[in-house]
């Protein structure tokens, strides 16, 4: 005999996006570095910066205001209008 | 009057098994006679004989019709009821039919049976089939499976067995609130998607909850999803904390809480289910699962379910709730963000002074002795101890600034390296003064067994605006 329970879930499907292409250089892309406000992640942020403007990449920081919470969707459209990539420093 | 009726005219809903019904047959002869009658009978087709009776055994009709006792007359004028008798009572059925002299070797008054739409052993089932329409959540057949691994294997499971969210039980469920099942809750983290009153109450169901312990839930999501509390952040930490429901309110006693023996313990449905049903509700409705967006390195038991009242009765001090805004008596959960319970033990101490400090030198343990400011606490103070604290008459204010007071500590103590320990405040703290807990940072919640000088605190995680701030709020029906 069948029995009909209900769904708990939220019912939705996640979206799939195909990945950006790689980049074939980084000259003159904009790398945007993201600090999430976790201890230390500017210091690893400094040296890739560093590393990067040595490969001829231009480079943009931004910072989430703390880490426990998603960036702020105007912090997120501005990294992607205004960034061809972006690292996180994920945690210390 | 439901579809399917005549559009004008009179309406008997009766049954054999009812000696009213069998009573007024000669009645129904007359109305018949006199001008258009549709009867529906609820056990037996062929009853009345000869009066073309509809067949309502599925109870449908009677079911639509808020039948509540049979024989029950309703008047119907262009398809709209316009009254209705219920039992045998010849005034009223004269009245409504226009027809004189009926029944008039009849009593004058008899009183009817219950209908067999509102009988216990047919209503629920009822309600599903013909009231299931309200709910919208996707509907899940199984056939050959074991219904509990079903549920497991699609993952729904917090690991614990589930009750079976059928229509009847999550309908059922549904009385508990006067909310619409689509009335949106909250949008529930991570997924960030929005929940309704009826997703709520199906995660109650396959909890256990009783539907009068809808209500502490659905203030319990409301909480969680605030911005204050960042049910986000608290689900992702690598730290071990999950939320802590406390509750406060007549509606402990309503919903028989436990606040005493055993408070963070097993063994009291309210407690037990509806901190489960929060944590459902993240886990199905938000999407929030161990190893996925939830990342704690240990965690602890208290995020299968950490719920439990107040002892307001018996506290020296006001109630949590009150002490956060609310009016006094009001229904209200308070939910913090917190790891696993530690017990205080001081059974030495019999003045406030002596045992606030034994409270401060465990308080600063928390998370580490040397860490500071960012994380809050619940000191969940067990009846012998508040004992001390009533006979000397300090109150809530006074023991949490006694508190305060004791956990300013000297930065000495707390930079990086002091005491042979690399962990620590970074910077020169030499001649500074430092606090262990932010303003508010200590919540005081009266409850536990009234035997042993024992207290527990329960750590925080990450405070503040950086984190999570424990959110009190009313709890509506």
């Amino acid at each position: 005999m069948t029995r009909t329970i209900l769904d708990p879930t939220n019912e939705t499907t996640p979206a799939t996006r195909p990945r950006l292409p790689r980049l074939e250089s980084l000259a003159g892309v904009t790398i945007g570095l993201l600090d999430i406000s976790k201890p230390r992640g500017d210091l690893f942020l400094d040296r890739l910066q560093e590393n990067l403007t040595g490969v001829g990449a231009l480079v943009r920081r931004y910072k989430k205001p703390t880490f426990t919470k998603p960036a702020p969707v105007d912090l997120r459209q501005q990294v992607a209008v205004e960034c061809g990539a972006v690292i996180e420093a994920l945690a210390d | 009057m439901a579809s399917g009726a005549a559009p004008c005219g009179l309406v008997a809903f009766v049954k054999r098994d009812c000696p009213t019904c069998a009573l007024v047959v000669p009645v129904l002869r007359a109305l018949a006679d006199a001008g258009p009658l549709t009867i529906y009978t609820q056990d037996d087709p062929d009853f009345p004989e000869r009066l073309d009776a509809v067949d309502d055994t599925s109870l449908e009709q009677s079911w639509k019709n808020k039948i509540e006792t049979v024989p029950t007359l309703i008047r119907l004028e262009r398809g709209r009821e316009t009254g209705r008798a219920v039992g045998w009572q010849r005034g009223e059925w004269e009245s409504l039919s226009g027809v004189d002299r009926l029944g008039t070797d009849l009593p004058e008054l008899r009183v009817g049976c219950g209908s067999l739409s509102v009988d216990p052993r047919h209503a629920p089932a009822l309600r599903a089939r013909f009231g299931g329409a309200i709910l919208q959540a996707r509907r899940v057949d199984l056939e050959a499976e074991d219904d509990f691994e079903a549920m497991f294997e699609r993952g729904w499971s917090d690991g614990f067995p589930l009750v079976p969210p059928t229509a009847e039980r999550v309908l059922n469920m549904l009385d508990g609130t006067t909310r619409r099942p689509d009335h949106v809750v909250a949008i529930v983290p991570p997924s960030l998607v929005e929940c309704t009153v009826e997703k709520v109450a199906i995660n109650a169901v396959m909890s256990g909850c009783k539907p009068e312990y809808l209500p502490v839930v659905l203030a319990a999501v409301e909480a969680a999803c605030t911005d204050e509390f960042n049910m986000h952040g608290l689900l992702c930490t690598t730290m071990p904390a999950g939320p802590v429901i406390v509750v406060n309110g007549p509606i402990r006693h309503r919903i028989g809480m436990n606040s005493g023996v055993n408070v963070f313990g097993q063994g009291n449905r309210a407690n037990a289910t509806i901190g489960r049903a929060l944590q459902l509700v993240v886990r199905n409705v938000g999407g929030g699962r161990p190893g996925e967006i939830d990342r704690a390195t240990h965690g602890n038991p208290g995020k299968f379910s950490f719920c439990f009242a107040e002892d307001e009765e018996g506290s020296p001090f006001d109630a949590l709730a009150t002490s956060r805004g609310l009016a006094p008596g009001s229904d209200a959960i308070t939910l913090f963000p917190g790891e696993g319970p530690r017990c205080v033990v001081d059974q030495i101490s019999r003045d406030p002074e002596s045992l606030a400090r034994s409270f401060a030198v465990n308080l600063r343990t928390i998370h580490h002795p040397k860490l500071i400011i960012v994380f809050d606490a619940i000191l969940a103070l067990g009846p012998e101890h508040a004992r001390v604290f009533r006979d000397a008459g300090w109150d809530r204010q006074r023991l949490t600034g006694r508190l305060m007071e004791l956990l300013d500590i000297p930065g000495e103590e707390l930079m990086r390296g002091a005491g042979g320990i690399a962990e620590g405040v970074p910077g020169d703290l030499a001649g500074a003064v430092l606090p262990k807990f932010g303003p508010n940072g200590i919540l005081i919640v009266h409850c536990g067994g009234s035997a042993g000088l024992f207290s527990t605190i329960i750590g925080g995680w990450a405070g503040g605006d950086v984190g999570s701030r424990p959110v009190t709020r009313e709890i509506l029906r």
